[in-house]
């Protein structure tokens, strides 16, 4: 968009766009992005509450008594791993190659799983050694925490088997790209915060 | 096998007929005379055949302007059932000076909650949100929103929390935890019944809608300009638009997690605010000031572009000081960030932060006081002409001021800590809400409503209704000032001093002048539309406007523009009459348009019987209704096929049946 004031005096400039122009669909990735900022607020919210209430135990366990660092360091890699077989899918898509698309979608989903089952686990282990949400104000905000994040990539996994039946029905049309593409920003984005969840509840957790 | 209890407990959870108050005279009353109005209103749409036509070319439509209509008609309601609060908590604190007044205490402070909430939530939040997505795809010269049919979901939403809000009048109760609900008293100990659960979740549904509207108007500013619309050519009101949206999209996912985060402490006994087991109370009120403050920054606005519109088109003079009214717009949203401590310098947070948030809050009337220089240096040497647009501006800013000045004196620390929880508190927030944001809100009306039905409002009954909310205002809010400068506390349901009555006793008279000031605007619909052939006007710009929704015939057709206008100046549409513009009368194309579709009401109603069922524990209809919405969601994504084409011919033929009436000069 140029600045296009005439000066002074000048004849009367064009007023109207006689030719009809397509919208494009730069609007939807934008809208997404902003929708993933206010996405990433919320987690923001959560983070600021373990940051207040992350060493209120009430007298119970600590993150140092009940952290296994290896299950959570298999846990990331397995969610790091499935944003770049996510990436090699987006590459395949731009081969315009349905097949490769859906298979590296389907490996993401597969990681992706295997991440929530991990999480599961942890989780039930945690309950069944009496470190329940309501046992304290800690356990309330981690479990709030990193259940969101996991609540989060069980969705897109949700998204992403229905894209895959979309891909596989319709092809790799302009509509299912932009959709991919959405997802792929989602997907990068629970990796970025769980980096951030692995670093500030796991890491710092297992150390105090 | 179930017992009786046990199967009745799991088909209705904790739903019994005792949830029914029918017990409760007023209630009842209340009860009966909704049902009549629906049950006649219900029965005119029958009666006349018109289901189909609302649900095809209103209910479904992804068209932002029918979409506005219907946020401001959702607005107008709930301003009605939150002002009837409002009349019962005065008459009510008038007659219980020494005495027991008719309200006990319980369902009074139902009906504060009620109102506070109802005011916000779904009168000044749909309202501005109408007004918003009816002017500001207008005035930058596009035929839609970004995302039409997030447009629809988001409005149904917000209709769908409004909805499980006035369902506690009827079925159950509401909260009584005040309208930001702070725990502990909110938490399941204090707060047992289903009141706090129709609070959470009629926020939590709504609040999906806010969300996604700000979302949905961010593109639209920023990605469907008309061209030539640089960011310094865009009209104020879209510029408040814009900054108003940004904070919504920061803020609302904060209550979202705040609410949920409640809602966690009263379903599953976790520890976020409770006050054993490390749980922090203080913390709950960070989080929902951290919005609720920006909050009231969403509301004025939006509503300072309004005024800011309104003043330069009827002193027909460009606004002065374009550029720092749009900086301090943006400060103002900035600012509105960090001041949200100053709502509880009382917590003892510490002189330090005190002084900080104390700075920070008297800092935002800085780019607001520059605001209202500019409008006040706009009518300098303008020709004024006082019709109602115009003189609601001009209650507005002695009003505003007043308010302002109040504010800034409960930003000092000391001062707040004499007046905190005070009615001068309630005086000041009122004040600027009602003296800035309704006033604005209903200027809005008055100046665009010839533009979405094509012809004015009846100026009389217009201009009634402002003198009677100027006068009603302050008639209500002084004495409740003194008071509260006096001491007297907020939510107070009996007083014993027999020296508050005559205070009292004024606030109430007060009341019933803002009453006549509703009904008088009620009054001008109705007449406007008996004598709209009078008030009828064919120009699509009855004003002399200055920005490009007045270059446009009223009402718009469908697709707002039949070609896209090219943006030169500040102020288009008046650059446009100025240098003369020729409207092509042929040439015309395809104007491609989005479907519509009934999936958001689909979505937005089945969210609403999700609601319904947490807040009963009816949990088979819960996780039924959640699948469903689920289900609903992905089967839309199946449909490709959301997009037409209206051919040129029928273009031409709207246009041809529009252009015979001259537009503008």
């Amino acid at each position: 968009m140029q600045e296009t004031t005439p000066p002074p005096g000048a004849t009367a400039p064009v007023f109207y766009e006689q030719e009809e122009h397509a919208h494009g669909d730069g609007g939807t990735l934008f809208g997404f992005w902003l929708y993933l900022m206010s996405d990433c607020l919320i987690f923001a919210a959560l983070f600021a509450t373990y940051g207040v209430l992350g060493r209120n135990y009430a007298a119970g366990p600590s993150g140092a008594d009940l952290f296994d660092l290896r299950l959570v360091a298999v846990n990331t890699g397995l969610l790091l791993l499935s944003s770049i077989t996510y990436g090699f899918a987006m590459l395949e898509m731009d081969k315009e190659r349905v097949g490769p698309t859906l298979k590296w979608l389907a490996v993401t989903g597969l990681f992706g799983a295997g991440f929530i089952g991990i999480e599961l686990y942890e989780f039930a282990h945690l309950i069944h050694e009496g470190a329940t949400p309501q046992r304290s104000a800690f356990l309330s905000s981690f479990f709030a925490l990193v259940g969101t994040h996991g609540l989060h990539v069980t969705f897109g996994i949700v998204w992403l088997v229905t894209l895959m039946v979309q891909v596989r029905r319709y092809g790799l049309i302009a509509d299912n790209r932009r959709r991919l593409m959405c997802l792929s920003m989602f997907w990068h984005f629970l990796d970025v915060v769980w980096i951030g969840v692995f670093t500030f509840v796991y890491l710092m957790g297992a150390m105090r | 096998m179930f017992s009786n209890l046990d199967l009745q407990q799991f088909i209705f959870g904790r739903l019994t007929l005792e949830a029914i108050p029918y017990h409760e005279p007023i209630l009842v009353v209340t009860f009966i005379v909704v049902a009549l109005g629906g049950l006649a209103l219900v029965g005119a749409v029958t009666w006349y055949g018109k289901w189909g036509y609302l649900w095809r070319e209103w209910f479904t439509s992804v068209d932002h302007k029918k979409i506005g209509i219907m946020y401001i008609i959702l607005a107008i309601v709930m301003l009605l059932r939150g002002f009837a609060d409002a009349v019962m908590m005065l008459t009510q604190k008038a007659l219980a000076v020494g005495a027991e007044g008719y309200l006990p205490p319980h369902h009074y402070d139902q009906i504060f909650t009620a109102h506070g909430t109802i005011m916000i939530f779904f009168m000044a939040m749909p309202f501005v949100t109408g007004v918003m997505n009816y002017i500001m795809p207008l005035q930058i010269g596009a035929r839609d929103v970004a995302f039409p049919f997030l447009n629809n979901f988001s409005f149904w939403m917000t209709a769908g929390g409004a909805v499980l809000t006035m369902m506690s009048l009827f079925v159950g109760e509401f909260s009584r935890a005040t309208w930001l609900a702070y725990p502990p008293l909110s938490g399941a100990a204090y707060s047992p019944g289903v009141g706090v659960d129709y609070y959470i979740w009629g926020l939590q549904i709504a609040g999906v809608g806010t969300t996604l509207s700000g979302i949905n108007l961010i593109a639209t500013i920023v990605k469907m300009r008309a061209p030539g619309m640089t960011m310094m050519k865009l009209p104020v009101f879209t510029w408040t638009t814009l900054a108003s949206n940004a904070i919504i999209v920061t803020i609302f996912p904060i209550l979202t997690a705040t609410l949920a985060l409640l809602a966690l402490d009263r379903y599953v006994g976790t520890r976020f605010f409770t006050n054993d087991f490390g749980g922090n109370s203080m913390l709950y009120m960070n989080l929902i000031w951290i919005w609720g403050h920006p909050e009231v920054y969403v509301l004025i606005l939006p509503a300072f572009g309004i005024y800011s519109e309104v003043v330069s088109t009827f002193c027909s003079k460009r606004l002065f000081g374009y550029t720092s009214m749009v900086y301090a717009t943006m400060v103002i949203a900035v600012v509105s960030w960090l001041v949200w401590l100053h709502h509880f310098f009382t917590m003892g947070a510490g002189a330090n932060v005190n002084a900080f948030f104390g700075i920070t809050t008297m800092i935002i009337s800085i780019p607001t006081g520059a605001k209202v220089f500019n409008w006040l240096f706009t009518m300098y040497r303008g020709k004024i002409r006082f019709e109602t647009p115009m003189i609601w501006v001009l209650g507005f800013i002695p009003t505003f001021v007043i308010g302002g000045l109040t504010g800034v004196l409960l930003a000092v620390p000391p001062a707040d800590f004499v007046l905190h929880n005070s009615l001068f508190l309630v005086a000041h927030f009122h004040n600027v809400i009602i003296g800035g944001v309704v006033f604005g809100l209903l200027a809005g009306v008055q100046y665009w409503f010839p533009k979405a039905f094509g012809y004015k409002l009846d100026p009389f009954w217009g201009k009634a209704s402002f003198w009677c909310w100027l006068v009603g205002f302050w008639v209500t809010f002084m004495p409740i000032y003194i008071i509260g400068l006096m001491g007297v506390t907020r939510r107070t349901q009996y007083f014993d001093d027999p020296a508050l009555q005559p205070f009292l006793t004024t606030a109430a008279i007060g009341v019933f002048i803002i009453m006549a000031g509703i009904l008088s605007f009620l009054i001008q619909l109705f007449v406007s539309y008996l004598r709209r052939e009078q008030l009828r006007d064919l120009t699509g710009d009855p004003w002399g406007g200055r920005t490009l929704e007045w270059s446009t015939t009223s009402p718009p057709p469908p697709y707002n523009f039949a070609f896209t206008p090219m943006v030169h100046d500040l102020d288009a549409w008046w650059d446009m009459k100025k240098r003369g513009h020729d409207k092509p009368l042929q040439g015309f194309k395809p104007i491609h348009m989005p479907k519509n579709t009934g999936t958001g009401v689909i979505l937005a109603a089945l969210s609403t019987v999700l609601g319904f069922a947490l807040v009963w524990y009816i949990w088979w209809l819960a996780a039924l209704s959640f699948v469903a919405l689920l289900a609903v969601a992905i089967a839309h994504t199946f449909n490709y096929d959301r997009d037409y084409y209206i051919p040129a011919e029928d273009v031409l033929r709207i246009e041809s049946r529009r252009t015979a009436q001259p537009a503008g000069a």
